[in-house]
């Protein structure tokens, strides 16, 4: 029979990732100097199973890195050794190192096998033993020494066994007619029943085993094939072994414990007669692994990163609730049916009810198919205890780092891009706004500095919340630097708000140190582009000396918008809900004409550039009088703008298709997606649409470019 | 045919035993630990118990144990599945009453000529 290992490595990463994730939490969990067994016990078997799955999956790799790292552990889980700073930081090193093993394994890519080979003679170092470096080499080639080991030992002719167990053995499970079987496989088998210790019948106790065997074995069979037969059993009997050649008697001890097991193999000694011409023909067992490990290696050299193909845990909860769903779903179907059968105008009002009672059952059905791809946030927040614990050691400060609303749930795909902005704020706040212990003790706080991440649902959205009580963004520094870079105006007065606004501006960095920890030129920028591009939002708000606290707002879900449709000529256009700030319908005398082409509305104190959709994507409208239009003012990278729009119609949830991917990139168009009565509609993109808007106004595009840039 | 317990807190080590198994016919009862396995026993009734070592909640050792104070599970085999090649801890499975153990890492074609060679 053949097996596909592979089959088993998608779980076998998923569980090791897993894995490391349980390792990295309980070692920062772990108590310099204090013995907390059980946390150590679970770093232990998640390193255990790593270890064991790799060897069995053919990452050898991985199992022989982890198994230094096991003994490690075993030796801190039985007391035998203290759990130190040292130590801690290192295991945390070696989780780094088996995750990135494991993602190259994964994705076929290389890791880093410098820092790999690093941590690994720390680890033996630490160890302490020439042994322990060599034994993971033994494992290999084992195989090979038992081969010829065997030949040597060859019985040729025959063996006489006399077996007898001790009573428990049946206690244990075992049988002796397993080994009788066992044996016959193996050459010419008679056996002889030896009954002189069977005691009388009053006082035989059934369940004990009384009797011995006088085995006869013919044939070419080794010493290790009938140690084999008998290594489970043998501290629960009386065992000779003799060989039939020259009649010596050969280890009468117990068989040597590693009989069926690895490294030690090779060293038994046996006195046998040795046989001539070893013929050195790797085992069928060996010489597969060796093409298993030939085949990972070619793998890795010839295929290309692919795509990761992931895959998601579903609770068996969130599957049941959908079952029921669409049991459900065909019953309002098969009532229906029913209903359409025979159909008159007297039931119309039982068509209604079906009608709302599917539209109901359809909207929890979706609401439930999503909720398949939502995690818990944990997912992004989990990374973030090891990396304070690391980050504070580096730039001696002492920090808390709290975790609110773990279990908030956010869809995969959002999850996954969240991660990366996340990181830089939470970098950001460690670098730049807790001090260090002196400095806060200057200002009067408490030595430790908080971080907290805030997790939680709000409306439609998934509200993160960053906060610090490090030193606050500093205002001063942030308005010289910006009027230095020529972003604000020399004479220009900003509110407190505008002034937090601008470090994400692009290029914007105050830090006047560079460290390695944050601001290196990439800055909130780029955070807040990542964001945007999740149509989501980011604010700050911060007090000199209380903190800072960043506040980023996201969709649950990237598959569907919630969608304002409205028409312009003769189509219908979707415009997200989120960036809506108001619709109102325009007077004559608030419309007002810049440079002779641009047209603007005052509203209350700002004026608002207008964009004339018709004008834009070419529908033929007469479009001169705008007294009285519909303007729904709309919001993208903090500017806003007013959309003239034929009408308002239904606010709707709708399911984004990519425009993209099926056609081709429309500027100012984020997406489409089909209505109900099956016409396709386009979602506008409202940042995008403004830089075309500006483009058409102005007429060159090299100033748009500078403004779009400059928005961001 | 035969009915066997099997009990790892690995997903994949459960995955290959169990798929493995059922590939040869035998009937599968998987357990995700050893105390889940202990729950299972006495239902199942299995032929054969197939365990892991070292399991969160209740370890391969201590559910030898507790199943070999049930008087259905008096003389079934109880195979370990051990990376520990070291004399203790399969001096501590037999002195459990473990039948005997299978050395990780193994193959599915090793794990079927162990099972075949306990039931025969």
């Amino acid at each position: 029979m053949s097996f596909d290992m592979e089959q088993f490595l998608e779980t076998f990463y998923e569980e090791s990732f897993e894995g490391l994730d349980i390792m990295e939490t309980a070692l920062l969990d772990l108590d310099v100097g204090a013995t907390d067994s059980e946390t150590v016990n679970t770093i232990f078997r998640s390193a255990h199973s790593i270890k064991g799955g790799g060897a069995t999956f053919g990452l050898t790799d991985i199992a022989e890195f982890t198994h230094g790292l096991e003994t490690l552990l075993d030796e801190m889980r039985d007391g035998r050794r203290a759990v130190t700073q040292e130590a801690v930081s290192l295991l945390l090193r070696s989780v780094d190192c088996i995750r990135d093993m494991l993602t190259a394994a994964k994705t076929k890519s290389d890791f880093n096998q410098d820092e790999v080979t690093l941590v690994d003679q720390a680890v033996k170092v630490m160890l302490g033993s020439e042994q322990n470096i060599n034994e993971p080499e033994s494992t290999i080639t084992v195989s090979e020494n038992t081969e010829s080991e065997q030949k040597k030992n060859s019985g040729e002719t025959g063996w006489l066994i006399h077996f007898r167990p001790h009573a428990n053995l049946f206690h244990t499970g075992n049988d002796p007619v397993r080994m009788f079987r066992e044996l016959e496989a193996l050459g010419s088998l008679t056996v002889e029943a030896d009954m002189s210790s069977l005691p009388a019948f009053v006082d035989l106790i059934p369940e004990d085993a009384c009797m011995g065997w006088v085995i006869t074995l013919l044939g070419d069979v080794t010493r290790e094939d009938i140690d084999d037969v008998f290594a489970w059993v043998e501290d629960e009997c009386d065992l000779t072994i003799t060989s039939l050649n020259d009649g010596a008697v050969t280890a009468i001890e117990p068989v040597s414990e590693s009989i069926v097991v690895e490294p030690e193999k090779g060293k038994i000694e046996v006195e046998a007669k040795p046989v001539v011409a070893i013929k050195s023909v790797p085992p069928p067992e060996e010489q597969r692994q060796g093409d298993d490990r030939r085949k990972i290696n070619e793998r890795r050299q010839t295929a290309k990163p692919t795509g990761e193909s992931t895959s998601i845990r579903v609770g068996i909860d969130k599957v049941d609730a959908l079952i029921n769903m669409v049991g459900e779903l065909v019953i309002t179907q098969s009532m229906l049916n029913q209903l359409s059968k025979d159909f008159d105008m007297s039931r119309l009002s039982k068509l209604q009810e079906g009608v709302t009672l599917l539209e109901r059952n359809t909207r929890e059905l979706q609401e439930n198919v999503m909720r398949i791809r939502m995690l818990p946030i944990s997912f992004a927040f989990n990374r973030f205890p090891r990396m304070v614990h690391d980050l504070s050691q580096k730039l001696d400060k002492k920090i808390e780092l709290k975790l609110l609303g773990e279990q908030t749930e956010l869809d995969k795909t959002v999850m996954e891009k969240i991660g990366d902005p996340l990181v830089h704020l939470v970098r950001n706040s460690l670098d730049h706004g807790l001090e260090t212990p002196d400095v806060r003790q200057q200002a009067g706080k408490s030595e430790t500095g908080t971080l907290q991440l805030n997790a939680f649902h709000q409306g439609g959205n998934i509200v993160i919340e960053i906060s610090d009580d490090g030193a606050g963004l500093n205002k001063e520094r942030i308005l010289n630097k910006a009027k230095e870079k020529g972003l604000v105006g020399v004479d220009e007065v900003l509110s407190d708000d505008k002034i937090h606004e601008l470090i994400f501006r692009p290029g914007f960095s105050t830090a006047e140190v560079v460290s390695d920890v944050s601001g290196r030129g990439v800055g909130m920028d780029v955070v807040k582009r990542n964001i945007k591009d999740l149509s989501g939002t980011i604010e700050v708000a911060s007090e000199e000396g209380v903190g800072s606290k960043f506040t980023i707002r996201l969709p649950l879900t990237l598959a569907i918008l919630d969608g304002q449709l409205v028409k312009v000529g003769e189509e219908t256009y979707i415009i997200p809900l989120v960036s809506i700030v108001e619709s109102l319908q325009m007077k004559k005398e608030h419309i007002n004409i810049i440079a002779g082409k641009s047209e603007v509305y005052k509203m209350r104190e700002d004026y608002l550039p207008i964009v004339r959709l018709h004008g834009l994507f070419d529908h033929e409208k007469d479009e001169s009088i705008l007294d009285n239009a519909l303007l729904v003012v709309v919001e993208g990278e903090g500017q806003r703008v007013g959309l003239v729009v034929d009408d308002l119609l239904g606010q709707q949830q709708v399911v984004i298709k990519s425009l993209e991917s099926n056609y081709r990139k429309v500027d100012g168009v984020s997406g489409a997606t089909i209505l109900g009565d099956g016409t396709v509609a386009l979602i506008l993109d409202i940042a995008g649409l403004i830089v075309c808007a500006e483009r058409v106004n102005y007429g060159q595009s090299e100033s748009v470019d500078k403004n779009y840039i400059g928005m961001g | 045919m035969a009915k066997i317990l099997t009990a790892d807190d690995s997903a994949s080590m459960r995955q290959m035993v169990s798929f493995t198994l059922k590939g040869a016919g035998y009937d599968v009862v998987e357990a995700v630990d050893g105390m889940d396995a202990f729950n299972k026993a006495e239902k199942e009734k299995a032929d054969l118990v197939i365990t892991d070592v070292n399991m969160p909640n209740l370890d391969g050792i201590g559910l030898v144990k507790k199943l070999r104070g049930l008087p259905t599970y008096k003389f079934t085999p109880i195979l370990l599945l051990t990376t520990e090649s070291g004399k203790e801890k399969k001096s501590e499975g037999r002195a459990a009453g473990a039948t005997g153990w299978l050395v990780k890492p193994f193959n599915p074609d090793q794990l079927l000529a162990t099972v075949k060679k306990v039931l025969g």
